[in-house]
């Protein structure tokens, strides 16, 4: 098991060294630079910035000099907001961290026992509904259900404001926003998983026993129904995790999503860059994550690994 | 199976009555309410400043902060345009023909911290901002002074060429290149703003990049506030200053500044009672907000110009009647009346009138006159000549639909197809400066109320005309205007200078700028100003005007 996880972080490693060089070259490629704006600046204080970071230099120079700078755990300076690209991620990922896991949390709690019942009453009434409802869940955008939220709940409820990141009151909306729709994937998913396990011949095996439905369901068919479940949950959660540019605008939330959009429209290549690493480390380690808890769920994943 | 289901809607319903139950003890006092009590102004501002140096920054949004943060020599009257009242300098005085400047220190002056303000600080800023390792990217508004622009370009390196002098630690001398009747509103540009020397130097090295000296912790300035907190991307927090020099006069404790990103997101907390004042309000809530919040909604003048650009180098654009046959055709108040909708005036001019210049009246929509010229320019319907022009814009929605009314209105009255490309924003700029562009749009934010603010742009060889045109006459004239000591005589020579630069359309003004904003009631001194830079140590929030 410990071979197969150093053996998945130095894919990982790869991965993220890969995606860095792409972005790096392609953010250059794109016209522009950091130093212009609708009100242009003097040559000679371009070229001086220009230089002040590197840009005056080939790519593959400023590629070395920026693995150079990474090795000494330095993610440079933003071009743009004069402020070191760790400060920056440092004081943005927090707000995504917990709008992720709240997310996250809505998205479990609501989505996988959602898709259980689902699969329980098959065809019924409820089964249909909820279906229908993360149908509607995965089609309508964020863009469409946070102002909706804003507008119809915040101005009813006391406790909710319309926008802002103040007190853990305002976690609720934005994290609704995020998790609704994670929540109706998870629905489909995971009704699709149970269904699958309760056609098995050991689940007609247990009700020809005399076994409770809830003993049925508790621990024989959610332990391998859920598994396509979790193994979307995983890179699900680095998504929810790496922020929403859309929530984070609608909600006023100081998160990371909003530097990812930004700081490529306005070519803020250190920012991006940071970003970037950040969001790829997240992603290896939410699949990581993900495939260990798929192998604690079926243990023959175990064999097949090793 | 039924007991499961049974435990799943207990849970739910344990959670909605919790919920209830948390609804009801939480009725909470509106943010605008408490704040008000607390004398706290809450401001909508857009996005995330690029730095809180007043020598690094280069927009609005930062200028918003820093206004409250920093003080320069002369401060803007709350109300009233040309009248400008003592900051960091308590009088000054100029000789005839404004090309000397003396500026008398506030004897009280101190930064935040209790080291007195003298003139060692005002020359260390000059200097710092003027070097060329410093990289400043409004160096160029002190240009004014003489010997400047040769040392910020590297052909002096001796600051003492730049005739700036400090005969005592509270008199400051400046010796101008030219008349400059407008120096003290020049002085209102941060870029002109006094930096903390001992600040600076104590965190860094003058010119040294990202010198930590503006974090809240490290921050000095000698404005009516100073940086309390500062949340990126959350909230910027400024407390009153109590050692300012006229702190008697400053009735606000703090202003949180917020950097709302989305118009629509901003106009729902101004309307849940989360601002006092937006930093703008979207083109489609205009007339909802027109109608609802009557006494909120405000629409003041702008000193700006949108226009468009025609590259003069493109090879059906260099025919000048073409180029006015274009202009001639769009009717700019349809524009303002179905899409804008934001009171904006159709321009005639490339700068706003403000006080003595009126600009010249060369254009006005006349589509008989379009076609007519039109014809001459050899495009006629009869002419077999078949124009293929595109309309470069930006990327925004809103962008759109006006490339789509102009497209309209050319296709009606000109019977020409014009195409229309939309670039995200750094490949439109980037398209512009290369001159990779038929007919572009563009827009242009006075820095100061004078009409060369919006006239020596279209100089030769300089970054913002992205036109490709240029008149050795237009600059002959505008040299005599600078240095042309009577101020009456000065601006009837810049609009000859206008009047040469239109008739010549190189750019076809489309409408001068206003600001539609909210501002809640409780917000006293805050009135119309051109520039939008409205002094906060003059605003007040009075509870009881509440209706």
């Amino acid at each position: 098991m410990l071979s197969t996880v150093i053996s998945r972080l130095a894919q990982g490693f790869v991965v993220i060294f890969c995606l860095l060089a792409i972005t790096f070259g392609l953010i250059r490629l794109m016209p522009g630079d950091p130093f212009s704006g609708e009100k242009s600046h003097a040559e000679h204080i371009i070229k001086k910035n220009k230089e002040r970071f590197k840009l005056d230099r080939p790519i593959p120079q400023q590629f070395a000099a920026y693995l150079e700078a990474l090795t000494r755990g330095e993610l440079g300076y933003s071009a743009v907001k004069e402020q070191p690209v760790a400060k920056i991620i440092g004081q943005s990922f927090p707000a995504s961290l917990i709008l992720g896991i709240c997310g996250m949390l809505i998205a479990i709690l609501v989505g996988i026992p959602a898709g259980i019942i689902s699969a329980l009453k098959k065809n019924s009434i409820i089964d249909y509904g909820a279906m229908i409802i993360a149908m509607i869940g995965i089609s309508i955008p964020s863009f469409v259900i946070g102002p909706l939220l804003a507008g119809q709940l915040a101005t009813r409820v006391p406790f909710l404001k319309v926008a802002g990141w103040g007190d853990p009151f305002d976690w609720i909306l934005p994290s609704l926003t995020l998790g609704l729709a994670t929540a109706a994937y998870l629905a489909r998913i995971t009704r699709g998983g149970m269904l699958e396990v309760l056609n098995q011949d050991y689940i007609r095996t247990a009700q020809a026993k005399g076994v409770s439905q809830l003993s049925i369901v508790l621990k024989h068919a959610i332990r391998g129904g859920i598994i396509p479940a979790i193994a979307y949950v995983g890179p699900a959660f680095a998504a929810l995790i790496t922020g929403s540019f859309i929530v984070e605008t609608i909600f006023q939330v100081p998160g990371m999503g909003q530097h990812f959009v930004n700081s490529t429209l306005s070519r803020d290549y250190f920012l991006l860059q940071g970003v970037v690493i950040l969001f790829g480390a997240l992603i290896v380690l939410a699949n990581l994550a993900a495939d260990i808890a798929l192998v604690f769920l079926n243990p023959r994943l175990k064999s097949n690994n090793a | 199976m039924t007991s499961l289901i049974h435990s799943l809607k207990v849970s739910a319903l344990l959670t909605s009555v919790t919920l209830a139950g948390l609804m009801s003890s939480c009725q909470q006092e509106a943010p605008v309410d408490k704040y008000t009590k607390e004398k706290v102004l809450l401001i909508g501002n857009s996005t995330e400043p690029q730095a809180l140096d007043p020598q690094i920054v280069t927009g609005v949004v930062e200028s918003n902060i820093i206004t409250a943060l920093f003080e320069g020599l002369c401060v803007q009257h709350p109300s009233q345009e040309g009248i400008h009242l003592p900051g960091a300098a308590a009088s000054w005085e100029s000789n005839s023909d404004f090309t000397e400047w003396t500026f008398h220190l506030q004897p009280n002056g101190k930064w935040s911290d209790g080291t007195p303000i003298t003139t060692a600080d005002f020359l260390f800023s000059y200097e710092r901002i003027l070097t060329p390792d410093m990289a400043a990217k409004y160096a160029s508004v002190l240009y004014y002074i003489k010997g400047a622009e040769d040392f910020n370009k590297g052909k002096n390196k001796d600051f003492k060429s730049v005739a700036i002098t400090a005969p005592d630690s509270h008199t400051l001398k400046l010796e101008l290149k030219a008349p400059t009747p407008f120096l003290p509103d020049l002085t209102k540009h941060y870029a002109w703003y006094p930096v903390p020397k001992h600040t600076v130097l104590k965190h860094g090295k003058m010119t040294q990049p990202n010198n930590p000296w503006t974090e809240p912790e490290n921050m000095v300035s000698n404005g009516s506030f100073k940086l309390k907190t500062w949340r990126f991307n959350d909230q910027i927090y400024v407390e009153k200053n109590p050692l300012y020099w006229d702190a008697d006069q400053v009735k606000l404790n703090g202003i949180r500044f917020l950097p709302i990103l989305n118009p629509y997101t901003e106009a729902r907390m101004f309307f849940n009672d989360q601002l006092h004042v937006t930093y703008g309000l979207a083109p489609e809530m205009i007339d909802h907000s027109r109608q609802n919040y009557t006494q909120n909604f405000k629409q003041d003048t702008y000193l700006g110009t949108n226009f468009l650009r025609f590259n003069v180098t493109h090879n059906d654009l260099k025919n000048l009647k073409l180029r006015k046959a274009l202009a001639f055709a769009i009717d700019s108040q349809s524009i303002i009346d179905n899409i804008l909708k934001g009171g904006q005036l159709a321009a005639y001019g490339m700068v706003p009138p403000m006080g003595e210049y009126q600009p010249p009246h060369v254009l006005s929509y006349d589509p008989q006159k379009a076609q007519q010229l039109l014809k001459e320019a050899g495009y006629g319907s009869d002419s077999g000549k078949t124009l293929q022009l595109t309309l470069l814009t930006t990327d925004k929605e809103s962008a759109k639909t006006i490339a789509e009314a102009y497209q309209d209105m050319w296709k009606k009255n000109l019977g020409i197809e014009v195409s229309i490309e939309q670039s995200e924003w750094k490949t439109y700029l980037d398209k512009l400066t290369k001159l990779d562009y038929d007919i572009g749009t563009g827009g242009w934010i006075g820095d100061y109320p004078d009409p060369t603010t919006f006239l020596d742009m279209w100089k030769k060889g300089d970054g913002n005309n992205r036109t490709g045109w240029h008149s050795e006459e237009y600059e002959a004239i505008l040299r005599d205007a600078e240095q042309t000591r009577d101020p009456k005589q000065r601006i009837k020579k810049l609009e000859k200078a206008e009047a040469l630069f239109l008739s010549e359309m190189p750019i076809m003004p489309s409408y001068w700028y206003t600001q539609c904003y909210l501002l809640h009631h409780t917000v006293q001194g805050w009135d119309p100003l051109l520039l939008n830079n409205h002094p906060y140590k003059f605003v007040d929030l009075v509870a009881e005007t509440a209706q």
